[in-house]
């Protein structure tokens, strides 16, 4: 997903970087008010091991392979503003050293990823994790949070290369999005198998992420909608290929005027209701077999509940 | 935070832009700065620049293989990265070919982010990265964020070779891993990697105290 240079143009990429750049220093006013000194240490070594596992290939049917992604993980085990660092330094080392992603496209990448897949997915895992108790319930949450965050970041992607005119929406949405539910299943399962190997291994290591206050959300939120508004909300209407003409040709404010009008349209035209219904119903069903699936997970890793729950209980 | 300092580094290149014993730092009389400075210039020109002026992608490429001979860049290694990049390439310029005549059309993206791809790679390959963190502290970026990235190229090499040791003990003293425990295995290896790295940390922690970190 890490888009390389040249694929955006210079609104997007001057529009991601700002809200990059806001997001990542949220995130580290967070952590230096939040994390004890003697944690941060641990940022750059989460970074570290972050590349280091994902240097592990995991084999797929095929002879394909694919590897952990980790935002929602890091997350689970550090708390969400400290996730966004850590990603923020993968991805900024992963663009200087291997080229992967693009320098221009950094502010995008850092966008979908750390921010957007981390924060979203974070909530996913809390809003999860605290319906559905013990070990079990937080396998689930992680594993459910991993392939929504994925998928998340995947649909911001499309959004962002529809709106430099580079791919056609209506091939950018269904391409990405298709691609990124099949990987989020994998991503979904190597997360919660890690999450669960580190579990056994140091409950406390799992149980003692830092709680964040509610309003500490609110700043991400704000990022995070303004985000969806600028790449997504222009596309999600009845013609996206005459809309984009729109964006490539009129910019930013028009865009936005669009956006505004968009749900209307899609109201009155029944026919074009449908795809727009479509659309939802295919998201809808597909978060509930993602969701299925992290439960028959959970109950596949977790064999006894009764002594992991003490473990957690003992830490 | 502010007393650590970003000199010498054990391994200030990615593992294939490593250069043999005895060579020297290719440009070493160009200060950091002024190579990111370069390299920033020539990506921000080449994404924006329309395929028009084709003189510009020409002449783009043709500095770059100048600056490849002459900084001694290793081209094997360089040309595997891009031939693993290329696809991800290829494959948005395929994307961008159902586009119709609204978008830059597939050429001008595959020429974009062709170029653009090279700029970073050399640019990597002439920059030790132990140097990048001191540039990006003096040109004002948030300093938790360069401890950060600092502390995480130290001890990227050392994790890498920890999974790898963990993975050979693991294979040297058991078994083949039935097929089904395939996944399990290897995530219980990056579990284990992640306890091993927080408790790495405990001790760096207070290693920097004992060495008056503040």
């Amino acid at each position: 997903m890490h888009i390389p240079d040249g694929f955006i143009d210079g609104k997007t990429a001057a529009a991601t970087a700002a809200l990059s750049a806001v997001g990542v220093g949220l995130a580290l006013r967070q952590v230096r008010r939040e994390l004890p000194p003697r944690k941060i240490p641990l940022l750059g070594l989460a970074a570290a091991f972050l590349f280091a596992a994902q240097m592990v290939n995991f084999p797929v049917a095929g002879g394909t392979s694919g590897h952990l992604l980790g935002g929602v993980l890091v997350a689970a085990l550090l708390g969400p503003s400290a996730a966004v660092v850590v990603m923020t330094t993968v991805l900024i080392v992963q663009c200087f050293l291997f080229a992967d992603g693009g320098v221009l496209a950094l502010g995008a990448n850092i966008f979908n990823m750390a921010i957007l897949g981390s924060m979203s997915g974070y909530a996913i895992y809390r809003l999860v994790g605290n319906y559905l108790p013990g070990i079990r319930g937080r396998v689930t949450a992680v594993a459910f949070a991993s392939w929504c965050s994925v998928v998340l970041a995947s649909i911001a992607c499309a959004g962002q290369l529809a709106w430099s005119g580079t791919v056609a929406w209506s091939v950018a949405f269904p391409a990405m999005t298709g691609v990124h539910m099949l990987i989020g299943l994998g991503e979904g399962a190597i997360s919660a198998l890690v999450f669960y190997a580190v579990a056994k291994a140091r409950p406390e290591l799992t149980t003692n992420a830092p709680a964040q206050p509610a309003r500490s959300f609110v700043g991400y939120g704000l990022l995070v909608a303004i985000g969806i508004a600028l790449f997504v909300a222009p596309f999600a209407c009845p013609w996206p290929d005459g809309l984009e003409a729109v964006a490539a040709k009129l910019g930013f404010e028009h865009v936005a005027k669009e956006s505004m009008a968009a749900p209307m349209t899609n109201y009155v035209m029944p026919g074009v209701g449908s795809v727009g219904v479509a659309t939802a119903l295919a998201g809808i069903v597909g978060s509930l077999v993602a969701f299925v699936l992290a439960v028959v997970l959970s109950f596949l890793i977790v064999r006894k509940e009764p002594t992991a729950t003490k473990t957690s209980a003992s830490a | 935070m502010s007393g650590i300092h970003f000199g010498h580094n054990h391994t200030p290149y990615a593992p294939e832009f490593r250069p043999t014993a005895g060579v020297c730092v290719p440009f070493a009389w160009l200060a950091p700065e002024w190579k990111l400075a370069v390299m920033l210039t020539l990506v921000v020109v080449t994404a924006v620049m329309p395929l028009t002026y084709w003189f510009w992608h020409v002449g783009a490429g043709a500095l770059l293989i100048v600056l490849a001979l002459v900084g001694r860049v290793a081209l094997k290694p360089l040309l595997w990265r891009v031939l693993w990049l290329l696809p991800f390439v290829a494959g948005a310029a395929l994307a961008a070919a159902w586009h119709g005549p609204t978008g830059p059309g597939w050429p001008t993206v595959a020429a974009r982010g062709g170029l653009c791809l090279l700029i970073v790679l050399i640019f990597a390959a002439v920059t030790p990265f132990g140097a990048l963190p001191g540039v990006l502290r003096r040109v004002g970026v948030p300093a938790l964020l360069v401890t950060t990235m600092a502390l995480m190229h130290r001890y990227l090499f050392v994790l890498v070779d920890e999974s790898d040791r963990m993975r050979r003990a693991r294979t040297c003293r058991t078994f083949m891993p039935r097929r089904k425990f395939g996944w399990r295995l290897d995530a219980e290896v990056i579990g284990r990697l992640f306890v091993r790295a927080s408790e790495r940390a405990e001790r760096i922690y207070l290693a920097m105290c004992a060495r008056g970190w503040k």
